[in-house]
């Protein structure tokens, strides 16, 4: 009872202003919201909604002109009980406030690449906080450490206390990130993003392993995201924030189950599930509205009703090795990796295939060996459409240059894909300069209608990217790409930088634009919920091949191959109906090729190939061994 | 580590090689010799030159000879260590050089120590207060030092120096010390002598430090991993030496190349103008003089020193930045 009356955290009526040339910006205005000893909560918010700022506020680590203007944190730290402090009235400095600090409030952040020092080992930075707090030896230090990084499952601790940041996978930095957090055994955690970096099988790893050291360790954590699958799998309660303010709070069966607050209740509708009907549309907070001018309509006319059984681009055997050459201080080793090892799929008209796969599978690499940016070492690229069969890889000069206008590509990074110096105009009609095509009025012309066709206002044309949004400048990018009016279109993840309900605004336009202009998509994204919302087919992608391939229902009724599987089981859902199964989580060997089970083992001895399941599903599995099991 | 020290050593020889050919063919490329500019000088003076002590001169030197004789001749002695002959001073150039060389590099680690002494604070005080008027104030202060050239400035303090104490600044140390043999007065002397110099060639040297320590340190605090720090309760000057202050580090040692061969030849037109018994200006004056041998030789110098230099400053790279060391192959 006790704990309700002097909750672990309480954050009463807080108020943050950053103090900027051009006036004060209230980031956090009145938040209110409480955290129990050793429960978790989670704040939910978009990007700007101030929830990093309420992390940094508890912290003491406010940027330089962010000033608190008022309202009280109050701690009640478990190991004095009785004394409350307020950490709004500690010097952020002060001694007291760095007791606080790594003592009893931990903080990890989203990046673990570079919240790491990249010159410092792991032990040294790990036991630098314990001796900071605990009065150890060195000895003792390195012993304590050891232990934590043996319960944040480091396999070898003894070697990870010697090595650096740089040689570890995300995974295990972020492993690394936690025992640095965890090693002074705080009262309150707060996890800022912890796994929006990470792939969704390394991220279900990390949840699993915070909520293991949570009970373990009886520490509350405060949970910063945006991704309500993950809130749905790891809050007790939930703190909705919006523009600075808290829009709703309650325990989680209240959120998922009875949102009230409309904007609350549009964040849900605007999240891709597994469990959307057939022809159900995202509801994002504002939809726009693809709106064709008569210069993009004479594209759809220009498209038949194309015959569907000839695809528009068919990829066969297509290899591709990089040799890494470690030249370092030990003499040169070369090292050969196979980043495509005999891709082939179909992509066949006016559909959308997604490609889906981990960080470094080949996916990215894949798409540039079909936009010709890297030569492959092996394997045939072709192009169909209306105009006759291209080779696609054969391709040289003038032709090349000709096939450019029917292919065309959209960038995941919507800040770094546009030029900062350009004018939104000169950025749209650049492919058709590039071209040759049309004369000035016309280009004028057709650039303002490609704003309005991913709805943008025309009158906007003067301005420089700057002054846009992330998911303004992503539709930027897609109206650069269809500037050339081109049958197909590469996305390659075009919506993972972009906020939930920004990223539901994208999708839909993709879709519109889909139906409207007759395009055809190869999207590739990481992210399984919205692959499953825009594609029609889904390919997984695992170590540079292609493990199966299948229509969508299929694929997520009937999963064969064990990667696949894996996968589908490590995604959060943002319903409480279909919690993660933590305890099904698999280690890192399902990314392994020669760890899968038997028709699937790819090593020297065993190269298996694509078989066919009917029904247009596809696995890369041995043919014998796998009919056998089928017919038993 | 072994194998790349000896790869590294073995590129070296072709380079220092190649590096003599051009020096030699640089120093020859003006038409005539050290005879003929001795020739031209006495005659404008209007003396007689003996036409056969100067063929005689010219065989003794091996001037008559051939070029790629001649630069046979002098890359052979420099690799027994001799240096040749120079013609100007008339004794061997390891005696021309010699007390010079230890003055100029005296006077030059003194100045890059005044560098990093006042760049160092200046620089970190700037960069943590960002756009304060401390910082304003001293940006201000080392863009007038970078824009005010050495001379110039070397000569403001000759005048005042004069105006107001009444004393001559100028040399590296007091006039009755020169050319006498090293003693406790004379390394006084020098040391009095010294700040001078080191405040006019350091200065400039100074802003431009200042300014790249700030930004280098300022492109690194706002790095994740400072916060990191500090919120596991590091003190904020102990979090800012241990992690930024250590990433910027980087650019600085990767400098040593560069600034080895500087510590040596010096700031000549500084050196001139303060009248500095430094290496400078005699290869200024082995330049124009055409003392081929001098100069060569003094170029060569200064190349080992950079190629040296560079091979320092990678090891002290690898030795402190393990991403130096370990990296390469490990990247995923």
């Amino acid at each position: 009872m006790t704990e309700r009356v002097t909750p672990l955290l309480r954050v009463n009526d807080l108020r943050v202003g950053f103090d900027l040339p051009e006036g004060r910006l209230v980031a956090v205005d009145g938040v209110s919201f409480q955290v129990r000893r050793g429960a978790t909560v989670a704040l939910v918010g978009e990007s700007g909604s101030g929830k990093s700022v309420v992390s940094q506020a508890i912290m003491g680590l406010l940027p330089r002109p962010a000033r608190v203007l008022g309202g009280s944190i109050l701690f009640a730290d478990p190991n004095k009980p009785g004394t409350i402090t307020d950490i709004v009235r500690l010097a952020p400095d002060g001694r007291a406030m760095r007791e606080l600090r790594g003592g009893r409030i931990s903080i990890i952040f989203q990046e673990p690449m570079t919240s790491l020092s990249p010159l410092h080992t792991v032990g040294d930075q790990i036991t630098e906080a314990l001796r900071l707090h605990r009065s150890v030896s060195a000895a003792e230090a390195r012993e304590l450490t050891r232990d934590m990084l043996r319960l944040v499952g480091f396999p070898d601790p003894d070697r990870a206390l010697r090595t650096y940041p740089f040689e570890l996978s995300g995974g295990l930095r972020q492993r690394a990130m936690i025992s640095m957090a965890l090693v002074c055994r705080p009262a309150l955690l707060i996890a800022d993003e912890p796994t929006t970096a990470l792939d969704v099988t390394i991220q279900a790893q990390i949840l699993k392993l915070m909520r293991d050291l949570q009970s373990e360790l009886h520490m509350a954590v405060l949970m910063i995201t945006h991704d309500l699958g993950v809130v749905a799998n790891m809050a007790e309660e939930v703190v909705v924030m919006y523009r600075g303010r808290v829009m709703e709070s309650g325990d989680v069966e209240d959120i998922f189950r009875r949102p009230e607050h409309p904007y609350l209740r549009a964040l849900m509708a605007a999240v891709p599930r597994f469990d959307m009907g057939p022809g159900e549309r995202l509801r994002p907070l504002r939809e726009i509205k693809a709106e064709t001018g008569h210069l993009m309509a004479g594209a759809e006319d220009r498209r038949p009703a194309a015959p569907q059984d000839r695809p528009i681009l068919s990829v066969q055997g297509v290899s591709k090795t990089y040799t890494i050459r470690k030249a370092g201080m030990f003499g040169k080793q070369a090292r050969t990796m196979m980043a495509l090892d005999d891709v082939s799929f179909e992509v066949r008209r006016g559909e959308c295939l997604g490609l889906v796969g981990e960080s470094g599978c080949g996916k990215t690499t894949l798409s540039k060996v079909i936009m010709r940016a890297i030569g492959p070492d092996a394997g045939r690229v072709s192009f169909a459409d209306d105009d006759g069969e291209i080779d696609v890889l054969g391709l040289q000069g003038e032709a090349l240059t000709a096939f450019r206008r029917k292919l065309q590509f959209v960038f995941q990074d919507p800040f770094g894909s546009l030029n900062p110096r350009m004018t939104v105009f000169d950025i749209i009609a650049e492919p058709l300069a590039i071209h040759g095509i049309g004369n000035e009025a016309w280009r004028r012309e057709m650039v303002s209608e490609l704003m309005k066709l991913v709805g943008l206002d025309a009158r906007h044309l003067r301005r420089y990217p700057h002054s846009f949004s992330g998911g303004q400048r992503q539709r930027i990018g897609i109206a650069r790409a269809l500037a050339l009016r081109p049958s197909m279109l590469i996305c390659d993840e075009p919506v993972s930088a972009l906020d939930v309900s920004i990223q539901a605004q994208v999708l839909n336009l993709l879709k519109d634009l889909k139906a409207q202009l007759g395009l055809t998509y190869l999207f590739i994204s990481h992210n399984l919920a919205v692959v499953d919302y825009i594609a029609d087919r889904i390919a997984v992608m695992c170590a540079g091949r292609l493990v199966e391939l299948a229509p969508r229902e299929e694929l997520f009724r009937n999963p064969v191959h064990p990667y696949t599987r894996a996968l589908l089981a490590a995604v959060p859902d943002p319903s409480l109906d279909h919690p993660l199964d933590f305890a099904r989580i698999m280690d890192e060997r399902a990314s392994h090729p020669a760890d899968w089970p038997a028709p699937f083992t790819i090593d020297e001895s065993h190269s298996p190939t694509f078989v066919d399941l009917g029904g247009e599903h596809f696995v890369r599995a041995d043919p014998h061994i796998l009919t056998l099991r089928l017919a038993s | 580590m072994f194998d790349y020290l000896v790869r590294r050593l073995l590129v070296m020889i072709p380079t220092l090689v190649a590096i003599s050919i051009i020096t030699f063919i640089i120093i020859q490329l003006p038409p005539g010799d050290y005879l003929s500019t001795l020739i031209a000088e006495m005659e404008s003076q209007g003396e007689n030159v003996d036409l056969a002590k100067i063929a005689a001169l010219r065989a003794q030197y091996g001037l008559d000879q051939p070029m790629w004789q001649q630069y046979l001749l002098w890359a052979g002695g420099l690799l027994r260590g001799d240096f040749g002959y120079s013609f100007e001073y008339q004794l061997p150039v390891a005696d021309v050089v010699g007390d010079r060389v230890l003055l100029t590099c005296v006077l030059n680690f003194g100045t890059i120590l005044f560098i990093y002494l006042v760049s160092f604070p200046i620089g970190i005080y700037s960069a943590t207060h960002q756009y304060s008027w401390g910082d304003y104030g001293l940006t201000l202060v080392g863009f007038i030092g970078l824009a005010t050239p050495n001379f110039l400035l070397a000569l403001v303090l000759l005048y005042f120096a004069n105006v107001w104490f009444g004393t001559s600044i100028g040399g590296l140390m007091d006039p009755s010390y020169i050319d006498q043999p090293w003693t406790w007065g004379k390394v006084v002397s020098v040391l009095e002598h010294l700040w001078v110099p080191v405040v006019v060639i350091g200065t400039s040297g100074t802003a431009a430090m200042i300014r790249r320590l700030r930004a280098n340190l300022l492109d690194e605090l706002q790095k994740q991993y400072v916060i990191t720090a500090r919120a596991k309760g590091l003190p904020p000057l102990r979090a800012l030496l241990k992690y930024p202050l250590r990433m910027a580090l980087n650019p600085f040692i990767a400098d040593i190349g560069n600034m080895l061969p500087q510590v040596v030849s010096g700031s000549a037109v500084v050196a001139m103008v303060l009248s500095l018994p430094t290496t400078g200006p005699m290869l200024i004056g082995a330049l124009q003089s055409q003392d081929m041998y001098l100069a060569g030789s003094f170029l060569m110098f200064l190349a080992v020193l950079t190629v040296v230099g560079m091979l320092l400053s990678d090891m002290a790279l690898a030795w402190l930045d393990p991403r130096i060391r370990l990296g390469g192959g490990t990247a995923r």
